[in-house]
């Protein structure tokens, strides 16, 4: 009898746990969308890669930093070109992630830079990146490379140009 | 505290960078005047190195247009994306392409060796030279050419560049004709460039 209801005790405990342990292992707080990053120039040191977060908590989070086996150091960057002048700079306290929203890292904004490429990203090829939040802790992702000048929708030039995609 | 010494320091680059820019203008709008209309005063002499390790001049591009861009190779996301763009844009040309010098200039010489900016530029169209030099030199054609750039430290003890972000499209006298700013559309790109064609001297 006793057993039993130290067993029910374990069974109710475990029904009770899992939704958080889903929460941290199965469905993060935080998903991570359409990982992508362009192939890089041979002999680059540098390359970005894309993604977009989607905060699916109550509660505002934020994207502190990142690793990757790909490069020597991961940083978080906001780039901008005000009056034609481009500018690059880390996000020394991390990308803040609104609680219920999204937010985009991609060309000509937020992105992870990979500092110190141990080799060139070849398209078609994928490589693993690691993201630290401030509350959700880290989720790794695979990034495939695309080639490069490409978008994330994968085509080159992408939104661009228009009329004249009709590459030959 | 830090958030607003922050805030009064992004604010600090921001009017830095306008002024900078406004500069440019100014001093462009002023020489013009000067000259007379229609003579502009972006492009000059310099003595740069190229990609082979050859000294080059402004008499090595002359009497084709050019299209120049300014950055450098530690730039992960505008110089690859501009030169990839301008790569296509070469190719969508076609044979007329070759009446245009195509040059990437770097702003970060302490970095870009002229082995660095072979490595890089080859992963482009086989057109698009790199030229590099001396911080002096370099200095010397970003001042010719109206070019903002800056060094910047990070965190981690490195830096990186400002830098102005176009194309400029030089007629065949290295004069400014116009330029292609980042991410402008392949269409109003390639008008441009067929524009700054028709000024080559027919051979």
């Amino acid at each position: 009898m006793r057993s039993l209801l130290i067993l029910a005790t374990v069974a109710l405990l475990l029904a009770a746990a899992s939704p958080a342990f889903a929460q941290a292992a199965g469905a993060p707080a935080i998903q991570v969308e359409q990982p992508w990053a362009r192939a890089t120039p041979a002999g680059a040191q540098t390359g970005a890669a894309y993604l977009t977060l989607d905060n699916k908590s109550g509660s505002a989070d934020r994207l502190t930093g990142a690793s990757s086996d790909v490069a020597a150091s991961v940083q978080i960057h906001e780039m901008t070109v005000v009056g034609g002048v481009m500018r690059m700079r880390q996000l020394a306290d991390g990308l803040p992630i609104p609680a219920g929203g999204t937010v985009e890292l991609k060309p000509g904004s937020y992105h992870v830079m990979l500092i110190g490429l141990k080799k060139p990203l070849a398209a078609g090829d994928t490589f693993p990146l690691t993201l630290t939040f401030e509350k959700a802790g880290t989720i790794s992702v695979t990034v495939p490379v695309k080639a490069m000048g490409a978008t994330q929708d994968g085509k080159p030039g992408g939104m661009k140009g228009m009329g004249s995609m009709e590459m030959k | 505290m830090m958030r607003a010494r922050h805030w009064l320091l992004t604010v600090a680059a921001g009017l830095a960078g306008f002024a900078a820019v406004a500069l440019c203008v100014a001093y462009v709008a002023s020489s013009g005047a000067g000259q007379g209309l229609g003579v502009n005063p972006v492009g000059g002499p310099f003595t740069l190195v190229d990609d082979s390790g050859a000294t080059v001049t402004e008499s090595t591009l002359a009497g084709k247009p050019s299209a120049m861009y300014f950055g450098y190779t530690f730039c992960p996301e505008v110089c690859p994306t501009t030169l990839a763009d301008l790569s296509r844009w070469i190719e969508l040309l076609g044979p007329d392409a070759d009446k245009l010098n195509y040059v990437f200039v770097t702003v970060d010489p302490e970095r870009d060796t002229p082995q660095a900016m072979h490595d890089y530029v080859s992963a482009f169209d086989k057109r698009i030279r790199g030229f590099t030099g001396t911080p002096e030199q370099i200095a010397t054609v970003a001042q010719a050419y109206r070019v903002y750039y800056k060094r910047v430290p990070t965190a981690d003890g490195g830096y990186v560049m400002d830098h102005s972000a176009m194309i400029y499209l030089m007629g065949p006298d290295n004069r400014l004709v116009n330029v292609i700013g980042y991410q402008e559309t392949d269409t109003s790109a390639l008008a441009k460039l067929r524009n700054l064609i028709a000024l080559a001297p027919s051979s």
